[in-house]
């Protein structure tokens, strides 16, 4: 069976504009992704909870309200607190570009300003959502272990030499 | 030279794109003639401007006897920002105002809720109680303003609280003006702003119809809203379509209530968007004059003439502003402004250049306004009514967009109304299909947008951006805590009680309310009586 | 292999400690990955929840009424996981699994897992897969594991049909019963709701099925209810959880819960046996790529497809009675 990629898309806080949210779901769908939707007006903590049940690689929040400052940090901080910092956060909306700059120090790994088109998003997510899905697999310890032995042995070389 | 000559002549030439067609997909041909509106009646489908069917204009003379009003929606931070902005605006000239109000105060939220964090004052002005709105208008006189306030789920509340302001500016409701959005319908469609499931709000509407038919009677009670189902995304068609079928649903709720048609239709009013493509926004606010007359008279049987008039707000569209370049955006605003006079607006916002970042600077809100007297003192096209009434083009298109709304009309009937077609998705569907195919129409390139897919620039633009400091929401909180300390709480709760008791009877809701706002009880504290008798609304997943 | 068997072994662990993330993680990985030997460690501690179905066309209000029926079990202190089934796109093969919108009074309930699946486009393989899942959710604790899916064909059926109680779903314009019993929807069906009941055209739908189901064979001693619900108003939810209870219990009695979990134990080894010589098959004994460099001369009708099957199937006899006999 096949390995998919899985987005949530959701819409934080009292915003109700979900023409970009829903556009950008279909795109990802048409891209082959797993997105699962979570609908208006989710409470920073459900968004969470729901991202850690779907085990999704990607949250993508979209935000036009101005509350932006407010809902990045408090996801970021709940996704820390539930053991999954791994999950990438991306988001989407009328964000400034010195609180984009902000955002994006404390974490937030993308942020697409207006007009971006889907598939600048699309391809943002394809190159940047691969995570283990599992537990380390064998093999690239192995890799791992190959490669440390040879770098060892050269540095051993050149400190001979 | 023979028409069928030319018309291989025109084949021979090259062109130079593979597809013509309206920013809504619509094919548009090489060259219209009279052959496009053989089937045309002057009488009949035209008609003068202040008559029947009133495709020219609902008034007589027009805007050469009154321009439209320049009415830009605004609002933000707390009531004391806004009511400095206000009186800014007005110096500057505009006629009118329009209140744009934060997101909690949108749902029926005080500022100390938890779902306010980080919203309060954001897009639009914070108003928990009757005090926010006595600084709001702080100065403005109410008897010499009109008001409008794009407000729906608790827009009976708002509406109340004006009400009293205007008591104690003394000055009765009976010639206040102004207008409330107050159109659910399109909120369940496209702008998702709600509370209540549809038919407690659409009972809500009735209170405020017969409430305001009585006692303020130069209030539009209802702005049928497109602008909202185009902002979502849907085509030009959608938006005339959708909007009217809503209109004629609020006129059949009317009615059932128990009033004459010609009671409350006057006092509806609709508000549209006008979007890129020039000619097809003409015609669809032309179209949509023609539909509400015809049915109006026909299908509703309403007597008074005034009944027939489509009388409408328009709003340049902001889902068309670019964050790229933006001053481009004052010249799109234009164009927009120009197609919503000439399409014959009653009142007109502008967009501001910087809307895409946040809301509008001082001077980025004036350029806008100034757009508009630019068109109505420089321009000259306010001198004549309807200058492109006769165009073959416009003529054909008005009736194309016409019929096709019929179509739309049967489509719902067959799903069984408005209400349950929301039900159904049908709507929800039918916009966000349209917006995602014109997004596809964009990165595929047959349709552009400049600065976004075609003339585009590396440099970021460097603007200036209004910032709402989170000192407001501190403001709004502390504000509230002290009125909540200060008012006589035993007296609120009783008022809050007896609004409870008139949901539960079924008796109008509109006097508690009122009873309720003099006893300064806050926006919240009202919405969730209701909520605790008419529940809240879920709403479908329709891709 | 021992680091890994202590990763697996750690996670396990942390499964049945009901831990969240872990599920999710473990479901993926049972979800997308040949994952039987993660199976065979959680399989042990399986095998004490109650698997429902609900089934029925789009828009009969499933996610509404899983929602509704979730609610109370919790009500009742039970844990329930939910599984919440969509078609992928045949296109693309991405989804929009839109479930939880419905379910979000439930989303911070701690004795809840929600989880969106999309059928990624592996008919045969569907039905597993959501058996896998359900298998991690039974481990991780669950009293209760509703599973939800469109009625609208073989697959829905199967999947129905991993259950203990299956529950039919339709609403009054969703129309007629006759597309439903085209469906094959009813013989599945352990209890028929109407949901929606307070639209226009219910009760001629309640006649409609109360008349089919009395043509329907009967099965002993279990008589099938045909309920009512609005599950937007939590009305007719009580009654149905009810149903489903005495379902259950009727089962137990009856001692056809452990026949029939039995009878779906062989399923599952039949599967698995035709799964992995499926595999083998194609990987080691008759290589896709050897066929397909016959393909030309079939094509001319130099070669014929059925003797070729023919001489290979022989072979691959021949091989399994050499090895087995």
């Amino acid at each position: 069976m096949i390995s998919k990629i899985r987005v949530l898309v959701g819409k934080p806080g009292l915003d109700g504009h979900d023409r970009g949210a829903k556009v950008v779901a279909a795109a990802l769908r048409d891209a082959g992704m797993e997105v699962i939707y979570t609908g208006l007006h989710q409470t920073c903590e459900s968004i969470v909870e729901a991202a850690v049940q779907e085990d999704v690689h990607v949250i993508g929040l979209s935000i036009l309200s101005g509350a932006h400052m407010t809902i990045f940090p408090r996801i970021l901080k709940l996704l820390r607190a539930s053991k999954a910092k791994d999950i990438m956060v991306i988001g989407g909306g009328i964000i400034p570009a010195d609180d984009m700059k902000k955002l994006q120090r404390i974490g937030v790994h993308k942020l697409f300003g207006p007009g971006t088109p889907t598939s600048e998003i699309v391809d943002w997510i394809k190159d940047n959502a691969v995570k283990p899905k599992r537990p380390t697999t064998r093999k690239k310890k192995s890799v791992r272990k190959k490669v440390k032995k040879q770098v060892r042995k050269k540095i051993k070389k050149k400190s001979k030499g | 030279m023979k028409k069928e000559e030319w018309y291989e002549k025109s084949k021979t030439c090259k062109e130079r794109n593979t597809d013509f067609s309206t920013v809504s997909g619509v094919p548009i041909k090489v060259l219209y003639t009279p052959d496009d509106i053989a089937d045309m009646e002057h009488d009949r489908d035209l008609g003068y401007p202040g008559e029947f069917p009133y495709v020219r204009g609902v008034y007589t003379n027009m805007y050469r006897g009154r321009l439209w009003t320049m009415r830009q929606f605004s609002g933000f931070g707390t009531p004391k920002d806004t009511n400095r902005r206000y009186k800014y605006l007005l110096g500057h000239g505009q006629t009118g105002l329009s209140v744009a109000f934060d997101f909690p105060t949108l749902y029926g939220r005080d500022s100390d809720d938890s779902f306010a964090h980080g919203e309060v004052g954001k897009c639009g002005v914070a108003i928990d109680s009757l005090r926010d709105m006595e600084v709001l208008f702080d100065g403005i006189p109410l008897d010499r303003i009109s008001t409008s306030m794009t407000i729906n789920p608790p827009a009976a509340m708002l509406l109340a609280m004006y009400i009293v302001v205007g008591e104690k500016q003394n000055i009765p409701a009976q010639i206040l003006t102004g207008t409330i959005q107050n159109d659910m319908l399109k909120e369940y469609q496209a702008q998702k702003t709600w509370i209540y499931p549809p038919e407690p709000s659409m009972r809500i509407i009735s209170d405020i119809l017969e409430y305001c038919s009585e006692h303020v009677p130069k209030w539009n009670t209802i702005s049928i809203s497109g602008y909202h189902i185009r902002e979502a995304g849907s085509t030009a068609l959608q938006e005339l379509a959708f909007t009217l079928k809503n209109g004629f649903t609020y006129v059949e709720h009317g009615i059932k209530a128990g009033l004459s048609v010609d009671k409350f239709a006057p006092r509806l009013s609709f508000f549209f968007n006008s979007h890129l493509d020039f000619f097809e926004e003409i015609a669809k606010y032309r179209a949509a004059r023609r539909i509400w007359a015809r049915m109006m008279r026909e299908k509703y049987r309403a007597q008074d003439p005034r009944s027939y008039l489509m009388r409408f707000h328009t709003q340049t569209a902001g889902c068309t502003l670019t964050a790229q370049q933006p001053e481009n955006n004052i010249i799109r605003t234009a164009y927009q402004a120009l197609s919503a006079v000439l399409g014959g607006t009653q009142s007109l916002h502008t967009n501001s250049m910087d809307e895409t970042y946040a809301l509008p600077t001082e001077k980025a809100a004036k350029i806008a306004l100034r757009t508009q007297q630019l068109l109505a003192y420089e321009s000259g096209v306010a001198h004549t009514i309807d200058p492109l009434g006769g165009s073959y083009y416009i003529e054909s298109l008005t009736n194309e967009l016409e019929q096709g709304a019929y179509k739309y009309f049967e489509k719902i009937d067959k799903l069984g109304g408005v209400v349950r077609a929301i039900d159904k998705g049908f709507f929800q569907k039918e916009i966000s299909r349209s917006a995602y195919s014109y997004q596809k129409a964009l990165e595929q390139k047959t349709k552009y947008h400049v600065g976004v897919n075609i003339f585009e620039e590396d440099e970021k633009a460097e603007i200036e951006i209004l910032k709402i400091s989170p000192q407001v929401e501190k403001v709004q909180r502390s504000q509230l805590k002290k009125l909540k300390r200060d008012r006589n709480g035993k007296r609120v709760r009783e008022k809050l009680l007896m609004l409870r008791k008139a949901a539960s009877d079924g008796e109008n809701l509109m006097p508690r309310i009122l009873d309720c706002v003099r006893e300064y009880a806050t926006l919240g504290e009202m919405c969730n009586t209701l909520k605790e008798e008419f529940g809240v609304y879920h709403e479908p997943i329709i891709f | 292999m021992k680091g890994r068997q202590r990763e697996t072994v750690k996670g396990i662990r942390a499964l049945l400690a009901g831990e969240k993330r872990t599920i999710a993680r473990i479901i993926s990985a049972v979800e997308s990955e040949d994952s039987e030997e993660i199976l065979e460690h959680i399989f042990p501690h399986s095998g004490s929840a109650y698997h429902v179905g609900i089934t029925g066309p789009p828009g009969a209000g499933k996610s509404t009424l899983v929602s509704a029926i979730a609610k109370r079990l919790l009500g009742k202190r039970k844990k329930v996981g939910i599984i919440a089934v969509d078609p992928s796109s045949p296109f693309s093969g991405g989804a929009l699994l839109g479930d939880r919108v419905r379910m979000t009074d439930l989303a911070l309930d701690e004795n809840v897992f929600i989880r969106s699946m999309a059928s990624r486009g592996s008919l045969g393989g569907l039905a597993q897969a959501t058996k896998d899942v359900a298998l991690v959710l039974d481990a991780a604790g669950m009293d209760y594991i509703l599973i939800e899916t469109i009625g609208v064909g073989q697959v829905e059926l199967d999947i129905a049909q991993v259950c203990d109680t299956t529950v039919v779903v339709l609403v009054p314009e969703s129309g007629d019963s006759i597309q439903a019993m085209k469906a094959g929807l009813l013989e599945i069906a352990d209890i028929m709701v109407v949901n929606k009941g307070d639209r226009e055209g219910c009760e001629r739908l309640l006649t409609e099925l109360k008349f089919a189901f009395e043509m329907r064979e009967q099965k002993v001693g279990w008589d099938y209810p045909i309920l009512k619900t609005t599950a937007t108003e939590d009305e007719g939810v009580e009654e149905l959880v009810v149903a489903i209870e005495s379902h259950a219990s009727y089962l137990s009695k009856t001692g056809r819960l452990e026949d029939e979990r039995k009878k779906k134990l062989l399923l599952r080894i039949h599967e698995l046996i035709e799964k992995r010589i499926r595999f083998h098959l194609k990987e080691n004994i008759m290589p896709e790529r050897d066929i397909i460099k016959l393909l030309d001369k079939m094509y001319e009708r130099k070669l014929n497809p059925y003797r070729i099957a023919g001489q290979i199937a022989r072979r691959i006899i021949r091989l399994a009675d050499r090895r087995f006999v």
